[in-house]
């Protein structure tokens, strides 16, 4: 009996310095679905065989409460948007700065790396930097609504039942600028945003008979619009480039007020133990090759300065469709949300979901 | 010596029931509460009290979706009961001995299946261009394609669906300890099939009414995906509200304080509902 002890408590001891020898380091990257295409992790896990990617997908929200419940820790590299960083870094503390001397910043687009530092430097310490962009704003079925310009259209009873949307803000901003404000410029001044909110959500409630549903991810909303039972839509671009290739007749409308633009980042969490294997991927998937498989799975712009021209050949038809100079020109950047504001969207936005019609 | 022993192996035994209970269940649930009690005043600042609560009762979107939530599953609870006590009785009295364990197991099966398919499931079936609309038109029963999706009808029978077997379970194990000499009794005294079901097998099964309705109205008012996926635009359901507190919101205080009330409140519904029918939880879920 004892004998055998001692020989399970061997086994148990070889195993674990054996397991520590051979596992390679594992990099845990909490990203959006579709940002970590197979054929990229391969490529990356040949070129590095003693790093481990795993990755966990999810969306802002998700991301921000999962590294709050464990103080940043439990992931190495996470991609939150642009605007998501400043005010989540202030008050729960879950990222760490970034060390640029680690990463090309050289291969980025220059205005989008500028723009996302100045975002998210908090004490002189810059926290993201940018990986790929892409717009918020309306998509349409031509065969059914040509004649779709920008946000307002999505309660145009034209369409009555066969519009949808994300009950989420973008929604809430879009709908702000359709009716001809600004949210953006609100942001300081708390009770003009209030203001702002209960047009919006009067707005939006009188608008509800006019939706069939709200969507909630990516895949809804493209069944909704490949099955024609939706035919304008607030949308991502990027969702709207992929079923572009699946139906030329769903467009991307960038609205006439300006499409509404994410950047989404790298930031490194507090808690991460695999800096190094970070860096590494950061500089990997900014390379021209990966860029464009990366693309071709996303659908979004890599922020490097010919990002269009590396998308694969069917995204980049879809986006010289949707966009000219005009429109990318008229972008409207997420401005850095202050604290408290969220807070405020989120009652307009179960004023709206509670509301009968 | 002996007594040592059984102590030994009782204490044993109930250590991971017991673990169980304390880490999982207890501790989680006094965390919540201690989070319900804590008001933001700034950045990282919090201090004591019931401003959560207060917060719920003066915005009425909060409590109307509670009550909401409440109504609708208790609904459920009676439709489940429909539902489910004749497939019981069939399954525990009337079925041979053989074909029971098959029937019952006809009814596990939809388990074994997650949540989320299910209620993928119904999506298909019941969308604008989904399979029932489909068949309707080509059976020229209705001349468009027609949304049986995204209203509280359907909420309602996604809900029963998914609970339905958790009344029938406790119901047939009630029922197949019922002496069917009760029954020829009720008839040889010259009562009706009515009076027999209403004097006789009610009151035999209520133990087993109460457990399942029990189950199905925690299960309902606790769920998540079902709501949700099949209640589109207009569904209200009162987890929705806690995760959008956690999740969207960031705001853990309101969302435990949610947590904490959704708790309070199903129990004082049930506790209600045991006093209205005379059972206490000692003649019915814990009964031997």
């Amino acid at each position: 009996m004892r004998h055998s002890i001692k020989l399970l408590l061997a086994g148990t001891a070889f195993g674990v310095v054996t397991g520590t020898v051979a596992s390679a380091e594992t990099l845990r990257l909490l990203t959006w679905g579709s940002y970590a295409p197979e054929e990229v992790i391969k490529q990356f896990e040949a070129e590095y065989p003693d790093i481990d990617v795993e990755v966990t997908f999810s969306n802002n929200e998700e991301m921000i409460a999962k590294l709050r419940a464990t103080g940043g820790s439990g992931y190495d590299l996470a991609q939150p948007s642009h605007d998501r960083i400043y005010a989540a870094q202030l008050e729960y503390n879950i990222y760490k700065p970034l060390d640029l001397s680690q990463i090309d910043t050289s291969v980025m687009q220059a205005n989008l790396l500028e723009g996302v530092k100045a975002n998210t430097t908090i004490e002189g310490e810059v926290y993201a930097v940018p990986h790929q962009w892409g717009t918020s704003g309306v998509m349409t079925n031509m065969a059914e609504a040509p004649d779709v310009t920008g946000w307002n259209d999505l309660c145009d009873p034209a369409y009555k039942g066969r519009t949808s949307m994300r009950l989420r803000r973008t929604i809430l901003l879009g709908t702000a600028f359709g009716m001809g404000m600004n949210p953006f410029e609100l942001y300081s001044d708390l009770d003009a945003y209030q203001d702002m909110l209960d047009q919006v959500t009067a707005k939006l409630i009188e608008c509800k008979s006019n939706i069939k549903t709200y969507w909630t991810g990516g895949d809804d909303l493209q069944s909704l619009m490949l099955s024609g039972e939706v035919v304008v839509s607030e949308t991502w671009d990027s969702t709207a480039f992929r079923l572009y290739s699946e139906n030329p007749e769903i467009v991307f409308v960038p609205p006439e007020t300006g499409a509404l633009a994410w950047i989404d980042t790298f930031a490194i969490p507090r808690g991460g133990e695999a800096d190094d294997a970070a860096y590494k991927w950061i500089n990997f998937v900014m390379r021209p090759e990966i860029i464009t498989m990366m693309s071709g799975s996303t659908g979004a712009i890599a922020a490097v300065p010919n990002g269009i021209e590396l998308l694969p050949d069917d995204k980049r038809d879809a986006v010289q469709a949707a966009f000219d100079q005009e429109d990318l020109d008229n972008l409207k950047f997420f401005a850095n949300i202050p604290p408290g504001l969220e807070d405020m969207e989120g009652i307009a936005l179960e004023r709206i979901k509670a509301a009968s019609e | 010596m002996r007594s040592d022993a059984g102590k030994l192996s009782l204490i044993l035994l109930m250590a991971p029931f017991a673990l169980w209970i304390l880490l999982l269940i207890v501790l989680p649930q006094l965390g919540i509460g201690y989070v319900s009690l804590r008001e933001k005043v700034g950045p990282g600042q919090f201090t004591f009290g019931f401003g959560n609560y207060m917060d719920f009762l003066g915005e009425p979107i909060y409590w109307n979706t509670l009550l909401r939530t409440a109504w609708m599953s208790i609904l459920v609870t009676i439709l489940a009961l429909l539902v489910g006590f004749p497939v019981a009785y069939y399954i525990a009295k009337i079925a041979r001995q053989r074909s029971r364990a098959a029937l019952f197991l006809l009814c596990l099966i939809p388990l074994w299946v997650s949540d989320l398919v299910r209620a993928f499931g119904w999506i298909v079936l019941l969308r604008e261009t989904g399979l029932v609309s489909g068949a309707l038109q080509w059976a020229g029963l209705i001349s468009g394609p027609v949304e049986l999706l995204y209203n509280d009808v359907t909420v309602v029978i996604g809900l029963v669906y998914t609970v339905v077997l958790f009344m029938i379970v406790p119901l047939v194990s009630t029922l197949d300890g019922m002496d069917d000499a009760l029954l020829e009794a009720g008839y040889n005294l010259g009562g009706s099939r009515f009076t027999v079901f209403r004097r006789i097998i009610v009151p035999y099964a209520m133990p087993g009414i109460v457990a399942g309705c029990i189950i199905t109205f925690m299960l309902t008012a606790g769920s998540y995906l079902t709501p949700i996926l099949l209640g589109g635009k207009n569904s209200s359901w009162f987890t929705e509200q806690i995760y959008n507190q956690f999740i969207t919101r960031y705001n853990w205080e309101a969302g435990a304080t949610f947590g904490v009330l959704l708790l309070g409140f199903t129990s004082l519904v049930i506790w209600l509902g045991l006093k209205l029918t005379g059972q206490s939880l000692a003649t019915t879920v814990a009964k031997d």
